[in-house]
């Protein structure tokens, strides 16, 4: 398969943050959502669902599909699409149902 | 303590931002909470930082209109709090939100809720693969990340967006595919109905039809006349499949296919808070009932903007306009004749920018098979439901969405209904041979965002309204 489905217009000299994704560094650009980041990944899912475990990657972009949620820093279930980056945030994909942890 | 104000406003779209200014004006104490981390809304999302850009020469004159009004909303005086989620309203007013992992509730007298449009769900077989999103979607990439499809894209639907997107596209050097245009034939024949207002607001027309020279001179290959299309691959997109008129089917392998069939107003609050509501037939969609002043059936909730109806940004400004006029009055800042004369010429300039609606709505109907679509198509994205689920659980009696919901869990998943509440009224419709206005909507239920309970834990107690 290919490279990923969407990439940023150039933008020489723009300045970038590191996040990680799954473990994985990132670089992104501040103001951005974590949503956007994800979908520059060759893996553009960012959960499975707790039904039937299909990936599913942001729809609408506006907070009203809740198809983009992940672990955002620990918290699960995050609607990525109304997060923006910082340096150092941790993303990490969010597979099946949550369960209770301590 | 609890914070107090005049007003809080939900949204600082342009109907947010331009209502916050007037009850400024009239000395009104205001708050305006938004989601996004920056004022302007969906169609002026990050237009501060963006239109001084190349990105904001390429997004267009319209887009960068909106910032002269963030800046004159950020000197109002309004206090105004970002990256915030409203998850319910109680009467009183109390307005409950969580911000940066707290909880708040502020007392208001009055309520404004701007919260926008969202796109129409329009369903068809693997619109939940990724790789499918909507065209909305798409230019909110473009306005945030300046981000684009990397490889040529799919666009399927109809209505200005689609058009709209499509030129933003080709100027930031980004490729198409082909556009699956799936508005009825005979578009001209449907227009001509409107002919005097298409003469009377030919600016706006030919701006459209300026951009249809734009893609046709790209040599944007469009296919006319598609009833219905279908996306395919295994666990992501991989290759497309549509219908032509003459009945043949066609695929094409695809990375990105981008949706739309228009907008409806976001009704979750108001309905929420059980505000009248009527159907409008001629956009498929619920809007509030409204008086002169956008206040609804509950005395103190006001709504402005495209959540009263769709009207593009304009539109928006003037009804937060009017709003704030209204609410002043109510608020007794204003005497009858001096909001009367105040609202008058806003009145006027309204009526002119919806004055192409009719007709927008009479050329880009939403496609055939939204209404009803095939049973192997998800409907409820959220608790993976087909439509073929949905007519079988209908067969039960005379179930309504509520019952459906019982039934089969649909509606039940984190978007509470936002992206199934119309396939599933439609498709119980159909099925019971009632009008779908009578069939209704699910019942929405608080919270209505994701709330963690350690959020809900930071909550003070001792705010709790009594």
């Amino acid at each position: 398969m290919s490279a990923s489905r969407f990439r940023k217009l150039s933008e020489p000299g723009a300045p970038s943050l590191t996040l990680t994704i799954d473990g994985v560094p990132v670089e992104a650009t501040p103001g951005e959502t974590v949503a956007a980041v994800l979908l520059r990944q060759q893996t553009p899912a960012s959960r499975t669902t707790p039904v039937k475990e299909s990936p599913r990657a942001p729809y609408c972009m506006m907070g009203v599909c809740f198809d983009c949620l992940a672990v955002v820093d620990g918290v699960a279930s995050t609607q990525t699409c109304l997060v923006t980056v910082r340096e150092g945030m941790r993303v990490e994909r969010q597979y099946g149902k949550r369960s209770l942890q301590s | 303590m609890m914070r107090e104000f005049d007003v809080v406003i939900l949204g600082a779209g342009p109907a947010g931002m331009s209502a916050a200014i007037g009850l400024r004006k009239q000395g009104l104490t205001v708050l305006v909470v938004d989601e996004q981390p920056a004022p302007g809304g969906q169609i002026w999302r990050a237009v501060e930082s963006v239109a001084p850009t190349a990105a904001g020469q390429l997004l267009g004159a319209e887009y960068r209109a909106g910032q002269p009004i963030a800046q004159a909303f950020r000197d109002c005086g309004a206090v105004y709090q970002p990256q915030t989620q409203v998850w319910q309203i109680e009467p009183g007013w109390h307005v409950y939100m969580t911000c940066a992992g707290k909880v708040e509730a502020v007392r208001a007298d009055r309520v404004l809720l701007a919260m926008g449009a969202q796109e129409r769900p329009a369903p068809f077989a693997g619109w939940t693969l990724p790789g499918v999103m909507t065209v909305g979607a798409a230019q909110i990439l473009l306005k945030t990340s300046r981000q684009v499809p990397s490889e040529p894209v799919w666009v399927a639907g109809s209505g200005p967006l689609p058009l709209l997107y499509m030129v933003q596209l080709l100027r930031a050097g980004g490729k198409i595919a082909g556009w699956l245009d799936t508005s009825p034939a005979g578009a001209w024949r449907r227009a001509l109905p409107y002919l005097p207002d298409v003469l009377g607001r030919w600016g706006e027309v030919s701006k459209g039809l300026g951009w249809l020279r734009e893609l046709r001179r790209a040599g944007v290959r469009r296919v006319r006349g598609v009833r219905s299309f279908r996306a395919l691959g295994e666990g992501r997109l991989e290759a497309l499949e549509y219908a032509l008129p003459d009945g043949r089917s066609v695929r094409a392998p695809a990375q990105v296919l981008l949706a739309h069939e228009g907008l409806v107003p976001s009704v979750h609050m108001t309905r929420a808070l059980e505000c009248d509501h009527a159907w409008n037939e001629a956009q498929a969609c619920w809007a509030p009932v409204l008086d002169a002043w956008g206040q609804t059936s509950r005395q103190g909730v006001y709504v402005a903007g495209d959540g009263a109806g769709i009207g593009g940004a304009e539109a928006a400004r003037a009804r937060g306009e009017l709003a704030a006029v209204g609410i002043a009055l109510h608020a007794g800042k204003l005497q009858a004749r001096q909001a009367q004369a105040l609202s008058a010429p806003i009145q006027e300039r309204l009526r002119g920018h919806l004055r192409l609606r009719p007709m927008l709505d009479a050329l880009y109907p939403p496609r055939a098979d939204v209404l009803d679509p095939s049973d192997d198509t998800i409907v409820c994205r959220c608790e993976e439901l087909t439509a073929g689920d949905i007519r079988q659980a209908a067969k039960l009696g005379q179930p309504g969405p509520n019952q459906i919901k019982a039934f089969t869990r649909a509606g039940m998943g984190p978007c509470q209904g936002r992206q199934c509440g119309y396939t599933i009224a439609n498709i119980l419709a159909k099925a019971h041979n009632r009008p779908v206005a009578e069939v209704g909507l699910q019942r929405v239920r608080p919270p209505l965002k994701p709330l963690t309970l350690g959020e809900l834990a930071t909550f003070n107690i001792e705010d709790e309204p009594r």
